[in-house]
């Protein structure tokens, strides 16, 4: 089941001899338990990408559904309700709310879209422990390492019933071995069903994706074939 | 890589027969170098020729046929671990060469050029880092072998990146100012760059006369 679909989807800023063409045409989707990474230079519009499929920002034309529905078609509520339901986001910077705890930050996002607040609590705990973080929950975020801010920030995206993951250079400034942890993290929370789009011009981070695509100013110009099994790479060269 | 220092390193733990040498080597490698049994005792042959290893003098060669490390051989180990391996001049490397020769090509759409290169190294880094996620964490020699696998890999794609945005900032550079500082269309750099068509090649003779390009 296809949980992002983008069709068409073109953005241009200003007007005129100013006129920039961020995104042209782009069409991509993304099924449910898949990790798609988009690589790409700075400029290339990766980050348009992803804000145009977490419905933070509108395509100047083309279709976006986020679990079949457009969003184009929402109203502005709607889409508000799409987006704390069935989308999370990773950031660079982490993005944590620094007055709450890590198990607060978890459970805003549910606590907003009304679920009771023990519940919302407790669907927090319980993510928190899933990704090693058991014992950080009441831990404010600068009490927290950069690999552990940003193994919180997993949590509040894969928390209650998202289905999209949408993650920004999510590793891009921690040290390779928690760069690692949270693409591992990631690619754990996709084996288990959800869907993410993970953009990023770091190669190490996008061999995670099960596809990787190529953008270039704009425009999706390549991507990957599906892996083969690691067996191929582990005879390759052997002795008769 | 050095098959007669991998051999000197599993006899420092002791005795050992040529076959076991095969399988304990190739284990220890994450099963990512795989090795001939031929190759195993013509190593050992001469590891015995040059005094760093011992048989057993009177046993039949084959399977059975024991081998110790011994106190020269223990040396020569202990000095290569410690012994920096040659990396002083660039490597010719084929890519970089293809790389250089499309630029000369005219006509040659190079980026086209890069990301070929550039999808098939992401395509191979899918691949070990699929090995990473299933298999090396319960192996540490395979993790240690694939992580430096992923690197080097990594490493080439950056140089494919930098290399690109070298030729895309020369070629908008040639276009004019105009056309430089206007909005970029990504076509100007693709056929050919105006640059590498003036018929003076001479940046890679002059690279290798300053630091020698290994062969």
């Amino acid at each position: 089941m296809s949980v992002l679909e983008m069709r068409r989807v073109s953005r241009c800023y200003g007007q005129g001899a100013a006129e920039v063409h961020a995104l042209r045409d782009v069409d991509l989707t993304v099924d449910a338990g898949m990790m798609v990474a988009v690589m790409g230079p700075s400029g290339s519009g990766k980050s348009t990408m992803l804000t145009i499929a977490g419905s933070l920002e509108e395509p100047s034309s083309g279709e976006v559904r986020v679990c079949g529905q457009e969003l184009t078609t929402l109203s502005r509520n709607a889409r508000a309700r799409l987006r704390r339901r069935s989308i999370g986001y990773v950031f660079q910077d982490f993005n944590l709310l620094p007055g709450l705890t890590a198990a607060e930050n978890v459970a805003l996002p549910l606590e907003l879209d009304g679920v009771p607040a023990r519940r919302a609590r407790n669907a927090a705990t319980q993510g928190l422990a899933g990704l090693g973080l058991g014992d950080r929950a009441e831990h404010f975020p600068d009490q927290l390492s950069g690999g552990e801010r940003q193994r919180v920030a997993i949590a509040r995206a894969v928390v209650g019933e998202h289905q999209l993951l949408l993650a920004d250079e999510p590793s891009g400034a921690l040290d390779s071995v928690n760069s690692e942890a949270v693409m591992r993290l990631i690619h754990g929370a996709c084996k288990r069903g959800l869907a993410a789009l993970v953009v990023t011009h770091d190669a190490q981070l996008a061999s995670w994706a099960d596809r990787v695509v190529f953008l270039r100013d704009g425009r999706i110009t390549d991507q990957t074939a599906p892996p083969p099994g690691p067996e191929s790479l582990l005879v390759q060269g052997q002795n008769p | 890589m050095s098959v007669r220092h991998a051999l000197l390193a599993l006899l420092s733990e002791g005795p050992k027969y040529g076959l076991q040498l095969r399988e304990e080597f190739e284990a220890r490698t994450g099963e990512v170098w795989p090795l001939n049994v031929g190759q195993v005792y013509t190593t050992l042959q001469r590891l015995e020729r040059d005094g760093l290893v011992e048989s057993d003098g009177d046993a039949q060669d084959g399977p059975q046929k024991g081998f110790r490390i011994t106190a020269a051989g223990t040396e020569e180990l202990t000095g290569w671990l410690r012994t920096p391996s040659d990396m002083s001049s660039p490597p010719r490397d084929e890519l970089v060469m293809k790389v250089l020769v499309a630029l000369r090509v005219p006509g040659t759409d190079v980026p086209d050029v890069i990301q070929v290169h550039r999808r098939y190294l992401v395509e191979l880094m899918q691949q070990w880092t699929r090995i990473k996620e299933t298999e090396a964490d319960s192996d540490m020699s395979l993790a240690l072998v694939v992580d430096a696998e992923l690197f080097r890999l990594d490493s080439v794609i950056r140089w494919l990146d930098a290399a690109e945005g070298r030729i895309r900032r020369a070629a908008l550079a040639d276009a004019g100012p105009d056309t430089a500082s206007g909005p970029q269309t990504g076509t100007q750099y693709i056929h050919g760059i105006k640059g590498t068509q003036r018929g003076t090649p001479g940046a890679l003779p002059s690279v290798r006369r300053r630091v020698g390009v290994r062969k």
